[in-house]
């Protein structure tokens, strides 16, 4: 953390979005983190994907359970909605919200700790239910918040910072995601805004639950030598599958790419994400493909990185329960309450 | 591109826009510093350092300095850089002691100096110290030059320039008033080692047109300014012209109002962007209510019966030709009705008491050759420095003209090579003090720029010595100080520290970090989240990082040194670290008190 607050100084030829937006608009308080935290860098690569697709700030909630990387919310577009729920309930908290409010976009952040250990079950009925929302989890190995326990997604042998090796099997959420039938799963690391970017995009532009897992090294606790989420390793042992571009609806694709190398997708919520391999027999739309190229990188020690799997033709929870895309708050009063008579008569029904 | 040399002196002075901008490259930040703690002697003397004058420029400099602020960059004003100078002379103690000792026994050497101007006195200034016996001839009863006979004392109090001058007069300098040098040729038939001529540019320029002499009511500026200086002149007519668009015409116009002029016009030839007058010098002109009329060119004085009635003028438009050339076309013609003529139309330097046969080359405006490294006249052992070196400029070049002529004299006279100068050296210190503080105030201050107090127009012009600023008050000064963006607490990068992490450069407040892949200037350019579109300002590159292979840029052009890059950086591979400049004077380049100085420590 710093003692003093970012100044705000407006450059003239600070960057503008189509809203007349700045970057300096869509921060948030001073981050309270570590310095160097790879959380940080994430709000970072958040605030450019919101200006990029020039979100409007009040259309825009942003979840978040218990750790430090829950925490990142208050550093980011201080001008939406937010919620900070109870440690591993963001999810329930996400589904309430959109019943509500399906017309909004959803950012979810957690952490490895909030999402594999006291929220794997809500994390696992979020991907069921198919939420439309963007869940990102910064994932560390370990709870940075309360001093560098590890977490669930620890590797074994990944040693803690005095040097006492993890024993117990990890978690993988982007193999747990697929199989639990998310439809869209992707992995990045904080280091690596370039990836990082055009895969927030994708994800906040799909419809249904995305799930991008994010490793996020904690400099203070899991930085060291023998960890296998610090910084170092990360960089060394990263594999990038799929190179993923995203197409903002009005413009123009700029990169020229080798005839019948690339798969291109068209986002529901607006844009087209352009995929183009890294690995010959890698399919990006093939959940068993997807799931085995994970597990055998993972078994080689590397760090699969990119939009791992993806499907667009998914019904989100708002279809699949068939309820109303009008916002509650934009129904009329008799709409919302049909009157005690028709209450009386519903009441019947469970006599 | 080439990853940059930060060990290059050269390249942490050009981020202190101030200093680099400044002739004499005083240490700006660092003397408002000392004021902002208080340290007024302290902060005199680093100012003293190098602009040897600062009680007399705290008031009046030119100050290249403002212009090029870095806080311009960020918003519309400059710190008040000359006015917390004067800040600094206000409030000092004694500083006498503080001065480097003038050795008794001298080293033998005789240095003519002539002219007592500013230029000399800093020649005497960093001589002294070195022993050398100084013969300093003025052909006015005074010392000061330019500054006491014609920077009028409403701007600068006679007893700024007193303290100043005699200050390094009473060090030891034999100075000889109303001694004129109207030979150079005796002058270097005496035993002088060297001679340094520090005469100004004392003409000012006529305007011949017709009836120009058939009266004695039209006066030369500068020739005009010194009368009333020296006070064998005390008033003028009601009515005024001056004609010029430059100080000296404020000057002129400023003090024809606290003379008995009630109507006092200023008339230029060109527009107002043209004029070559500072704001600062033409603004309190217009608070005054001086008449300013623009785009007239004088054809005539108009005299009747022997007396001045008069000024004509061509009304001028004034357009571009096809090569960009302005050029100018007469629409009309007015007659100024007035009493009093005052010419501001420039300088001239004059060199009559120069004879053309002692080998010395003078230039086809009558002007010696004056080398610019050296400021050797072609004539070796006789320098130039000053106004009469390359022509009017101003107090500040003057001053580091002197410097530089000091060095070259102690260099002949030790017959060293006068090219073979010491470089710039620097000191870089952290200014880190614990996780979040530093030894600078590096929050980012919005006040704007505070105004200088000043006398009311109501009682200004009463008498032409009544100061017209009154100077900063406590209340102001000590705010003023917190808008300087310590441009010298630079930002210091070691590129195999850094992990990649981001952190800097999403924290910093103007966008001016990145990290990307080397490349050509103009694509790193273009590469940061602001871009950095100003070719002025440097661009840092770093050595290759260590885990990518990337680099790390920063562009200079607007980082308000807030140290949040390095405040977030969890390696230090950011640091903030106080830059200073070493100026070498002529006493570092003395072998002798060098050597002695090694031996002490
Ligand atoms: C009206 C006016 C206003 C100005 N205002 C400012 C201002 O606000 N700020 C600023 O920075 N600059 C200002 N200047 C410019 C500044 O005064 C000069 O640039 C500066 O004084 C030059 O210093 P110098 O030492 O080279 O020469 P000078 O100050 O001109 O000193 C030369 C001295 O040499 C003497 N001398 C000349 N010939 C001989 C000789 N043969 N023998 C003996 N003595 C001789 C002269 O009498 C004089 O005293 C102003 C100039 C004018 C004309
Ligand atoms: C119900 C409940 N149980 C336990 C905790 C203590 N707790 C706070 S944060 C945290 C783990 C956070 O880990 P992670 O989500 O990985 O976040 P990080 O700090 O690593 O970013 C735990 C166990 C709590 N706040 N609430
Ligand atoms: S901000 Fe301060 S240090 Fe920087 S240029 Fe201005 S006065 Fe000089
Ligand atoms: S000191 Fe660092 S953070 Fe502050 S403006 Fe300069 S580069 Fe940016
Ligand atoms: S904060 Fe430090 S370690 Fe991180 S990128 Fe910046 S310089 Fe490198
Ligand atoms: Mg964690």
């Amino acid at each position: 953390m710093s003692y003093i607050k970012k100044p705000k100084i407006l450059r003239d030829n600070a960057k503008r979005n189509e809203l007349g937006m700045t970057y300096t608009d869509y921060e948030g308080s001073m981050s309270t983190l570590c310095a160097g935290c790879g959380h940080d860098a994430i709000t970072g690569a958040i605030i450019e994907t919101v200006f990029d697709l020039n979100i409007p700030p009040h259309r825009m909630i942003k979840l978040s359970g218990i750790g430090c990387s829950s925490k990142t919310p208050a550093y980011f577009a201080n001008q939406s909605h937010g919620f900070n729920a109870v440690h591993g309930r963001m999810p329930s908290v996400a589904t309430g919200a959109q019943s509500a409010n399906s017309q909004m976009y959803y950012i979810g952040v957690s952490g490895d700790g909030d999402t594999l250990s006291i929220g794997i079950g809500q994390f696992a009925h979020a991907i069921r239910r198919n939420l439309n929302m963007l869940y990102i989890i910064e994932n560390n190995g370990v709870y940075g918040l309360t001093k560098g326990q590890f977490s669930a997604s620890a590797d074994i042998g990944s040693t803690a910072k005095k040097g006492a090796p993890n024993l117990q099997t990890p978690i993988d959420p982007c193999q747990m995601a697929i199989s639990l039938g998310a439809t869209f799963v992707a992995r990045s690391f904080s280091g690596d805004r370039e990836q990082l970017v055009p895969l927030l995009k994708s994800g906040l532009m799909h419809r249904g639950f995305a799930l991008i897992d994010v490793i996020s090294p904690c400099v203070t606790f899991n930085d060291h030598e023998g960890s296998t989420k610090s910084y170092i390793h990360t960089r060394e042992h990263i594999n990038e599958a799929v190179y993923t571009d995203y197409i903002h609806p009005l413009s123009e694709i700029k990169v020229d790419y080798p005839e019948g190398s690339t798969l291109e997708v068209d986002l529901h919520n607006g844009g087209k994400v352009i995929l183009s391999k890294a690995h010959k027999n890698y399919s990006p739309v093939n959940r068993s493909d997807a799931i085995r190229s994970v597990r055998e990188s993972d078994d080689r020690g590397e760090i699969l990185t990119g939009l791992l799997y993806i499907d667009e033709s998914q019904a989100d929870f708002i279809e699949n329960e068939n309820t109303i895309e009008t916002p509650l708050n934009e129904l009329s009063y008799q709409n919302l309450c049909p009157g005690s008579e028709k209450l009386a008569k519903l009441q019947q029904r469970y006599k | 591109m080439q990853p940059t040399n930060t060990k290059d002196p050269q390249y942490y002075h050009k981020v202190v826009d101030c200093q680099w901008g400044c002739p004499a490259h005083t240490d700006v930040p660092g003397y408002i510093r000392l004021i902002a703690q208080g340290k007024y002697t302290e902060s005199y003397m680093l100012n003293r350092e190098s602009n040897v004058f600062p009680g007399i420029l705290g008031r009046v400099c030119d100050r290249p300095c403002e212009p090029v602020c870095r806080r311009v960059r960020v918003e519309d004003e400059p710190v008040a850089i000359c006015r917390l100078k004067r800040v600094a002379d206000d409030l000092k103690g004694d500083y006498k002691h503080l001065l480097p000792p003038v050795p008794e026994t001298k080293n033998g050497k005789k240095i003519a100096c002539i002219g007592a101007g500013c230029a000399s006195l800093t020649v005497a200034n960093d001589l002294l110290p070195l022993g050398y016996e100084i013969d300093l001839f003025e052909s006015l009863p005074e010392t000061g030059g330019l500054i006491r006979s014609n920077i009028p004392k409403f701007r600068l109090p006679p007893r700024v320039i007193d303290e100043e001058f005699d200050v390094i007069v009473e060090r030891g300098v034999n100075l000889h008033l109303n001694h004129p040098i109207e030979s150079m040729k005796n002058l270097l038939e005496e035993d002088y080692n060297a001679i340094f001529v520090g005469t100004g540019a004392p003409k000012g320029r006529e305007l011949d047109l017709p009836g120009r002499y058939e009266s004695d009511q039209v006066f030369v500026g500068i020739a005009w300014l010194e009368s009333v200086a020296f006070e064998h002149i005390d008033s003028v007519g009601e009515r005024v012209v001056i004609i010029g668009g430059g100080n000296t015409a404020m000057d002129c116009c400023r003090s024809s109002l606290r003379l008995g002029g009630k109507d006092v016009k200023v008339v230029y030839r060109g527009s107002r962007d043209r004029m070559k007058s500072s704001d600062w010098e033409l603004e309190p002109a217009l608070d005054e209510d001086i008449d300013l009329i623009l785009n007239h060119s004088p054809e005539e004085y108009v005299v009747e019966n022997g007396k001045l009635v008069g000024m004509r003028f061509a009304k001028l438009k004034w357009d571009q030709d096809d090569n960009g050339k302005l050029t100018s076309e007469k629409i009309d013609e007015i007659v100024i009705p007035c009493d009093t003529v005052i010419l501001a139309i420039g300088q001239e330097n004059t060199f009559p008491w120069v004879e053309r046969d002692i080998g010395m080359e003078f230039d086809q405006w009558e002007v010696p050759v004056v080398d610019p490294v050296t400021y050797e006249s072609t004539v070796k052992g006789v320098f130039f420095g000053g106004d009469a070196a390359f022509g009017p400029k101003n107090i500040i070049e003057a001053v580091e003209h002197g410097h530089q002529a000091a060095i070259s004299i102690h260099k002949y006279c030790n017959t060293e090579p006068l090219t073979d100068r010491l470089d710039y050296g620097m000191n870089l210190m952290s200014a880190k003090m614990g996780l979040h503080e530093w030894s600078y105030s590096n929050d980012y201050d919005y006040d704007k720029r505070f105004e200088v107090p000043t006398v009311p127009m109501d009682s200004r012009f009463k008498d032409i010595n009544i100061e017209v600023e009154l100077g900063f008050e406590p209340g102001q000064f000590r705010r003023e100080v917190e808008r300087c963006l310590n441009c010298d607490i630079q930002t210091d990068f070691v590129a195999n520290l850094c992990i990649e992490c981001d952190a800097c450069i999403d924290v910093c407040p103007v966008d001016c970090l990145m990290i990307t892949d080397n490349a050509d200037e103009d694509v790193l350019r273009s590469k940061i989240k602001t871009p950095a579109e100003n070719p002025e300002q440097a661009l840092f590159v770093s050595e290759d990082l260590p885990h990518t292979g990337r680099v790390m840029l920063k562009d200079e052009d607007v980082c308000i040194h807030c140290g949040l890059c390095a405040e977030r950086c969890p390696t230090a591979a950011w640091d903030m670290k106080k830059f200073e400049l070493l100026i070498p004077y002529a006493m570092d380049e003395d072998k002798q008190t060098n050597a002695m100085q090694a031996e002490a420590v």
